[in-house]
């Protein structure tokens, strides 16, 4: 059993007030402070970061260097959106195997070290670089609005449907103090933004994001020394990967990747694959794009194949529905610092679960367990982990 | 260089290359050390490939073992695994499978004009990302594509998507 027995997170959003390891402490010291720990305890430490538009290369040792980590052991990891869950897998895998006991992992971006449209033309380039950037100009939303057609065609959703998503998660966004959007939103304002790659505007997509979270997870053997009240375990952690292009795939309404990893942490954490719902009291998706959202729901398996839509049409997953997703407001409204998202999710599901959540936006936490999928690239690397309150 | 001006300024007045960020009110140190990247893309075991491109044709491998072609094609068969591979040309028509129409694009095509990309399944089940020409507002996932080949603004050859009328 692995733990999350401390977590940090700092403000999202435009942080060009700080610098790369001025933003990192920001979330590595509430994370050092929940754990109750210091520095000297900690044996590894892993950083999610894809940092292509910042300008620190070494971000590991850079660090190590302003929080005073060195000399654990260390290494930097990428998965493109995923990047925060794949530092996760590696501090799970670590201690799992033995070969540490207390790890930080720390997700950080800081993508407003370059101009929007520098961030736009390296983002592109998360696809295949030459069948479809360099001669077919695919940008992000593209990518993902590939799918939002596809699904809208065949199964009657609309632009209005994927705009119900914004408007929860930015109802969600409004009460987390973290977040880069702290305003609600109408579904008038979300249809009348302008468009960015059709079907999506504006208002479908997550933004460009500066922002840092961190954990510290142990071993079972260290909650019991240490006596740790305050903790959510990693029940399961399933991980899949996709094919570089979207060409290769055979539809355009369901992640494979997300499917598959989906299918191994619920088997992995006694999760009838059927009804996983009854199981979880909350979780956080990859709404990267809304219609992202809503094929989540569908391969996550908390709608039927064609009815995610209908789960944002009856307003099922704000609090009180069928369950509760991105209720921290989501990559949409809480933005998303590419390689911070997966560790975001982690800190979420630490709060969710303990009752930690800010006011409004806290989930009833009945069965103990909380789900987060975290998606790199167009479908690239899946990451489906489970948390829970028990072993 | 958007910055260019700026920095000029305000080495002269302040002594350091420096902006105040419009949104938070930060100050900044505009990096000097400014880069550009292109990269060299290997394509000398698919050169076929841009040889088709010439004769107005869209090709692909195939592994005369066990038959499977590979479109973008590849130059091994990991089935296989062997490199036993021949040329062929794909169906020329296919069907519309998802489009999109990018508005908001990367700095380096900002001398397009917004362009739709797609996706169609040609009819002998392999799958093409490319430019779609026309009126976006009148193709639906479903529509009878063909695939053409045509210059870019560049002037090199590249595939593209064309709807079938009626």
């Amino acid at each position: 059993m692995v733990a999350i027995i401390g977590v940090g997170h700092s403000k999202f959003g435009n942080r060009r007030d700080v610098s790369i390891p001025e933003l990192a402490w920001e979330a590595i010291k509430p994370a050092l402070d929940t754990a109750n720990i210091e520095q000297k305890d900690i044996d590894f430490f892993v950083i999610g970061t894809a940092g292509v538009w910042s300008s620190e290369a070494a971000v590991a040792p850079l660090i190590a260097e302003y929080a005073k980590l060195e000399p654990a052991g260390s290494m930097r990891v990428e998965a493109a959106c995923a990047t925060g869950s794949a530092a996760i897998r590696v501090g799970y895998t670590a201690i799992k195997s033995g070969e540490a006991d207390v790890v930080l992992i720390l997700g950080i971006e800081k993508m407003q070290e370059s101009t929007n449209p520098i961030v736009i033309e390296l983002i592109g380039r998360f696809g295949n670089f030459f069948w479809e950037f360099e001669n077919f100009g695919l940008t992000f939303p593209a990518y993902y609005a590939l799918y939002a057609t596809a699904y809208m065609a065949k199964y009657n959703a609309s632009e209005e449907d994927f705009a119900r998503v914004a408007v929860k998660n930015h109802f969600y966004g409004a009460r987390n103090p973290y977040a880069q959007f702290q305003k609600e939103i109408t579904i008038e304002q979300a249809l009348n933004s302008p468009y960015i790659s059709w079907p999506f505007k504006l208002f479908d997509c997550s933004p460009i994001t500066d922002g840092a979270s961190a954990v510290i997870m142990v071993s079972d053997d260290k909650v019991k020394e240490w006596k740790i009240d305050e903790r959510v375990f990693i029940l399961s952690q399933g991980v899949g990967t996709g094919t570089a292009n979207l060409s290769k795939r055979d539809n355009f309404t369901s992640l494979k990747s997300a499917v598959y990893a989906a299918e191994i942490a619920y088997r992995k954490a006694g999760i009838d694959i059927d009804n996983p719902c009854k199981y979880l009291d909350g979780a956080n998706v990859h709404d990267c794009f809304t219609s992202a959202e809503i094929i989540a729901y569908e391969d996550l398996r908390f709608a039927k194949r064609g009815e995610g839509v209908e789960l944002i049409r009856e307003e099922q997953t704000y609090i009180g529905g069928k369950i509760p997703v991105n209720v921290d407001g989501g990559l949409k409204a809480k933005g998303h610092p590419i390689g911070a998202t997966g560790v975001s999710q982690a800190v979420e599901a630490y709060k969710q679960l303990l009752n930690k959540a800010e006011k409004g936006r806290q989930i009833d936490v009945v069965n103990g367990k909380y789900l987060t999928h975290n998606i790199g690239g167009t479908g690239h690397y899946a990451y489906v982990t489970i948390y829970g309150l028990e072993r | 260089m958007e910055f260019e001006k700026a920095i000029e300024k305000n080495i002269e007045e302040f002594g350091f290359p420096v902006i105040i960020d419009e949104k938070s009110g930060a100050l900044q140190w505009v990096d000097l050390r400014e880069m550009n990247i292109r990269y060299l893309v290997s394509i000398e075991n698919i050169m076929p490939f841009f040889e088709g491109l010439r004769e107005g044709k869209l090709l692909a491998t195939r592994c005369r073992d066990c038959g499977e072609i590979f479109f973008p094609p590849q130059k091994d068969c990991p089935t296989c695994k062997d490199s036993n591979m021949e040329w062929i040309e794909l169906a020329k028509e296919g069907v519309l499978e998802t489009l999109t129409v990018v508005f908001v694009r990367p700095p380096s095509f900002s001398n397009y004009d917004p362009y739709t990309v797609a996706i169609a399944k040609l009819d002998d089940g392999v799958r093409i990302t490319a430019w779609l020409k026309g009126d976006p507002k009148k193709v639906k996932p479903g529509q009878r594509v063909k695939v053409e080949i045509s210059k870019r603004k560049e002037g090199y050859l590249m595939y593209e998507l064309i709807p079938i009328e009626g």
